[in-house]
């Protein structure tokens, strides 16, 4: 805390050039080497923009792969038949969609103590991409109930407690864009991400809480899975796949935020300097 | 009784006495509740039966609903005003205030839906061994919305929409409060002990009490900045 926050207008204006970043840089070199350096969104936007082909690359390979091996090539399950292949999509999905609430409480408890733009911005675009995923693991899980359970709803305890995820992306999206100024809607949607990150533990733990129709957890037993491997192992590549499909797109999406910043940014001078 | 503690008490004071000034508003929040009850008998039929059936979740849907009500005003008033911003450069601990103003809106909003919950449950057939353990969890769940809506009313503080936002954002959070509270009236409505749910609630109640003011302390902060 004792280094002043970064103005938001440092994050839209110069700081791509390396000669304004290198003071702040070298400032924070000097003693240790510490991940604040990172959170120089003109240094972001390099490393970001290198690393960013290979993961898309990386993401698309084992997505393809991953779904060939999935719904072409593994052998259909002996009590759920075809349908087993829809878990190739939905287990991956609700992952990402849990993993990716970390990552944004995370952000936003880095965004609240040492106040990086940038800690700010990945909160931020994390809402969106986890909503999607969340609804399309809320979809193919109905998808799959309908043959499996006789509906396409059950309130059992995991359906419910990815709804309430689902509820908890949106309520967020809603209460950052609810502000004329975005540095307040940053702040709550912080705040907000750290409270409903509570509800986390209660998703994870929930399959116990409540003995439901909902099959239990069968992955994570690591000794001996429930699963048998000719389907475990593409569910594995669709997990990596998903996982590299959202980093692909958070560095995306915090990408063209930083852009579209500095767009406002640059218009807004224009603006001044016309009027 | 030190400085703090006097503040909070005159804060507190000072909430109680706005509100019996404005009784009709307090009112309102307290017949929407009724109200609602009433609309369920209407929406299910008469059937004591089915009435009975449905009771306890009736009971606390509406009592959720009702604290939601009175919430966007938590802080909006005093916001607006610039109160907000004199009782944070008080020198009063931000999460003292918090804590102050959500005793003063469980004593408003909880309390008398407390009191008047009974009478729906016998309006709603609900079974006679479910009183104590509905009453007990009404005592634990509605001081548990008071603070989890707290954090929502903080949140919105000067957003466009507030109102709309906060049910938004905290009902989801409140669900685990309503799972177990409805639970507990069900159990004991069945004959069985209400005991582990009404242990859940108080130990989210626990949980919420200092958490939920350190939140709510963070939110006004960045509110009045």
């Amino acid at each position: 805390m004792d280094r002043p926050a970064t103005p938001p207008a440092a994050l839209a204006s110069g700081q791509a050039a390396p000669a304004h970043a290198a003071p702040e840089g070298a400032r924070a070199t000097a003693g240790r080497v510490n991940l604040h350096r990172f959170a120089n969104p003109g240094r972001f936007l390099r490393l970001s923009g290198q690393l960013l082909p290979w993961i898309a690359a990386a993401a698309a390979l084992l997505l393809g792969l991953g779904l060939a091996w999935g719904l072409a090539f593994s052998p259909a399950d002996y009590q759920q038949g075809e349908t087993v292949r829809i878990m190739y999509i939905h287990v991956p999905s609700a992952w990402v969609a849990m993993a990716c609430y970390s990552t944004m409480a995370i952000a936003s408890a880095s965004a609240l103590v040492w106040r990086h733009p940038l800690a700010d911005l990945v909160a931020i675009e994390c809402a969106p991409i986890g909503a999607c995923f969340t609804a399309v693991c809320l979809v193919t899980g109905s998808l799959w109930g309908r043959p499996m359970w006789g509906t396409y709803w059950v309130w059992d305890a995991r359906l419910t407690s990815v709804l309430l995820l689902f509820f908890l992306y949106l309520g967020h999206i809603a209460l950052v864009n609810a502000f004329d100024d975005p540095a307040r809607g940053r702040r709550a949607g912080a705040i907000l991400a750290l409270v409903g990150a509570v509800n986390l533990p209660i998703i994870k733990f929930s399959v116990d809480w409540w003995s439901t129709l909902h099959q239990p957890a069968s992955v994570s037993r690591l000794a001996a899975p429930a699963i048998h491997p000719d389907i475990l192992w593409p569910l594995l590549v669709m997990a990596l796949a998903f996982t590299l499909l959202f980093a692909a797109l958070l560095l995306l999406r915090v990408r063209a935020a930083i852009y579209a910043q500095r767009a406002r940014a640059l218009m807004a001078a224009r603006a001044a300097v016309r009027a | 009784m030190s400085a703090a503690l006097r503040a909070c008490r005159a804060l507190i004071a000072r909430d109680v006495r706005l509100a019996l000034r404005h009784g009709a508003e307090t009112l309102a929040a307290l017949l929407f509740f009724i109200l609602v009850a009433t609309l369920f008998a209407f929406g299910v039929g008469p059937g004591p039966e089915t009435l009975a059936r449905i009771a306890a979740g009736v009971v606390f849907v509406t009592a959720l609903l009702s604290a939601m009500l009175s919430l966007d005003r938590l802080f909006a008033a005093d916001f607006e005003d610039g109160t907000l911003e004199q009782l944070l450069l008080s020198g009063l601990a931000a999460e003292l205030l918090a804590l102050a103003k959500i005793a003063a809106h469980w004593l408003i909003a909880g309390l008398p839906v407390v009191l008047v919950a009974p009478l729906m449950a016998v309006m709603l057939q609900l079974p006679g061994p479910a009183y104590p353990a509905m009453i007990a969890a009404l005592l634990l769940a509605t001081p548990l919305l008071s603070l989890l809506g707290g954090v929502g009313a903080a949140l919105t503080l000067g957003a466009r929409r507030g109102g709309i936002l906060v049910p938004l954002l905290v009902l989801p959070l409140a669900v685990p409060v309503l799972i177990f509270a409805v639970g507990a009236t069900e159990a004991a409505a069945m004959g069985l002990s209400p005991r582990p749910h009404l242990l859940f609630l108080a130990a989210m109640l626990v949980a919420a009490l200092p958490l939920a003011p350190v939140a709510i302390a963070a939110s006004l902060r960045a509110a009045a900045e």
